[in-house]
């Protein structure tokens, strides 16, 4: 597919963004029935004559779903409806065995809202369209075809567990202006959102489980020339596909229109493997869903009441949070970003509460615990170790029981699963070695083995000492305090530290 | 005179999956305008102090509890499946569409 490099597409055009995002409540059931929302169960477990639209099966709004759908409102200072229904969006597809999506239409629940979110140290506002109810679909799995995709398969497989779970879209209106930043920006709203949707409690948001989907909007337009044709990439799965995807866009849009050529209005792929984008079904034909008001359920009209007391139950917004939280561990807007994107302020925060050091907690889960997690695909806060295990440590370190080489060990045997940071050191015998007398033989042997070295110290180079620290602490396989060999070191040789 | 084009009738099959033969789209059309004809009676009568009304009953908020509750077993849910595999509802393929 032809593009044209990034920076090359944005001297020419400028892009224009939309974000479609869907997240799944996290409810005990589902929307309109009682069925178990739970992840993950034998397929068709969890369905009921609602869900599977057996005849004469009535379908029953859920309150929490409700509850939560106000509350996401009001976070994205959106308004709230005093009355709105919901609406049947008709199409023939076997992900709802009804052939309709109870949805909603020309009424959405909230509306009008916005979402500031921080791109390169520069507030941008997102602004919200709508933010609508309505049910998730069945899960299709397509056979036969060569690629798992649609296109060649010869026939489906549908699990119903996931229709009805309550489904809450929220819609940007067109975000403009961007230029360059624009990747950056669908890709941290999207983060900001997510986060907002954890703070609140309304939905677990795990993009890879689905129970957070993007779809991302673009279209490229000269200066001073009207908005171009848009495409809306689906199958944007993570973070980083959100802004892979859109710049992958503006750099295809933009070789198309070089050309002459025009844009088609239409529904993409974003495909994970080479971050391109391929073309799915054709949008040229407007879509006719003979949307109207669902008869099967009565209007909701939420009570100003209502809505203060669930504004009441509004959680510390995740940028406040994350403003005071910078300002208590003394650091900035990057290193915040940053244990945002690891997916570690959370653990951070409570590792800091057990008694640990800002610097020191930041350190062992932006480092050591980090890199553990990756290694075995789960999230750092999933790792065997808690903040006391931490706490425990650092409180070894600060006494001299431990230095940071020994802290490490400890960590990967607590890890391995070998049990708390005492009984590690206590098995391990790890501690460091605080008898100058082993310390001392060490040096000298080391200083017998580099005579050159030990001259260089003795005529005052004093950063020649590393050399030996350095060996000491290999025969001690770490288990010395680098400082103390230092300063014996300096001593043997008669020189002033 | 119908005010129902042989395109809407064409629509309006695709739409609901009929297929309707070239040569038969006017008859449908004069069908179906009568149906609409008779239906519009009913905004004749209707005075305009008179508000559209989608529902029935003069209820509104009515909701549930959020609490789950066993639905059916497999057995019984997929007892009119038309064919089954995997656990699963195994459906035609599609084309087309998603
Ligand atoms: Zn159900």
């Amino acid at each position: 597919m032809k593009t044209v490099p990034f920076d090359e597409a944005l001297t020419r055009y400028e892009p224009v963004i939309g974000l479609e995002v869907h997240v799944e409540l996290g409810t005990q059931s589902k929307m309109f029935c009682s069925c178990s929302t739970n992840f993950g169960a034998a397929p068709n477990t969890q369905v009921c004559p609602v869900c599977l639209a057996l005849p004469g099966a009535m379908p029953v709004a859920n309150r929490a779903a409700i509850e939560s759908i106000i509350r996401i409102g009001l976070a994205l200072n959106c308004s709230i409806a005093e009355w709105c229904r919901m609406a049947r969006k008709n199409y023939f597809y076997p992900d709802m065995p009804k052939d309709y999506q109870i949805s909603q239409y020309d009424e959405p629940i909230c509306t009008d809202g916005y979402l500031d979110v921080t791109v390169d140290g520069k507030v941008i506002r997102v602004e919200i369209e709508r933010v609508h109810m309505e049910e998730d679909t069945g899960k299709l799995t397509h056979s036969g075809g060569a690629t798992g995709r649609i296109h060649g398969a010869d026939y489906s497989v549908v699990d119903y567990n996931r229709a009805g779970i309550p489904l809450v879209e929220i819609v940007t209106k067109t975000v403009v202006g961007t230029g360059a930043l624009a990747p950056a920006v669908a890709r941290t709203y999207v983060a900001e959102l997510r986060d907002l949707m954890r703070a609140l409690g309304v939905s677990d948001v795990k993009m890879e489980e689905g129970s957070l989907r993007c779809d991302a909007n673009l279209s490229l337009n000269r200066p001073g020339d009207p908005w171009g044709t848009r495409t809306e990439t689906k199958n944007v799965n993570s973070l980083r596909s959100v802004e892979r995807a859109v710049r992958f866009e503006i750099e295809r849009q933009a070789a198309v229109l070089d050309d002459g050529g025009r844009v088609h209005q239409e529904t993409r792929h974003f495909q994970e493997g080479d971050g391109t984008t391929a073309p799915g079904r054709s949008k040229e034909q407007a879509e006719d869903y003979r949307y109207f008001p669902e008869p099967d359920l009565v209007p909701i009209a939420p009570s100003r009441e209502w809505v203060e007391k669930l504004r009441l139950t509004l959680p510390e917004l995740p940028s406040v949070r994350r403003a005071r939280l910078a300002e208590a561990w003394a650091i900035g807007e990057f290193e915040m970003a940053t244990l945002v994107n690891a997916g570690i302020l959370d653990i951070v925060e409570e590792t800091v509460a057990a008694g640990v050091a800002p610097d020191a907690a930041r350190k062992w889960w932006s480092g050591e615990f980090t890199r553990a997690a990756s290694e075995r695909g789960v999230e750092p806060a999933d790792l065997p170790v808690t903040s006391a295990d931490i706490a425990r440590v650092e409180e070894l370190i600060a006494s001299g029981a431990l230095n940071d080489k020994l802290a490490r060990q400890v960590f990967e045997a607590v890890l391995a699963g070998e049990g708390s940071p005492d009984e590690v050191v206590a098995a391990r015998g790890l501690a460091v070695v605080s008898d100058d007398g082993p310390l001392l033989e060490a040096i000298d042997a080391a200083l017998a083995e580099q005579p050159d070295v030990a001259e260089k110290i003795r005529s005052g180079k004093l950063q020649a000492a590393g050399a030996i620290v350095g060996a000491v602490m290999k025969t001690t396989r770490g288990q010395a305090d680098a400082g103390r060999v230092r300063e014996l070191l300096l001593e043997r040789l008669g020189v002033e530290g | 005179m119908t005010n129902i084009s042989r395109a809407d009738v064409a629509h309006l099959a695709r739409l609901a999956r009929l297929a309707i033969p070239e040569d038969q789209l006017d008859h449908y059309a004069e069908q179906l305008d009568v149906i609409l004809q008779s239906v519009a009676r009913v905004g004749e009568v209707a005075a305009a102090d008179v508000p559209a009304m989608s529902h029935p009953v003069p209820l509104l908020n009515v909701f549930r509890d959020d609490v789950a509750r066993p639905g059916l077993d497999r057995e019984a849910a997929m007892a009119a499946a038309p064919a089954i595999e995997d656990d699963r509802f195994r459906v035609p393929r599609i084309l087309d569409e998603e």
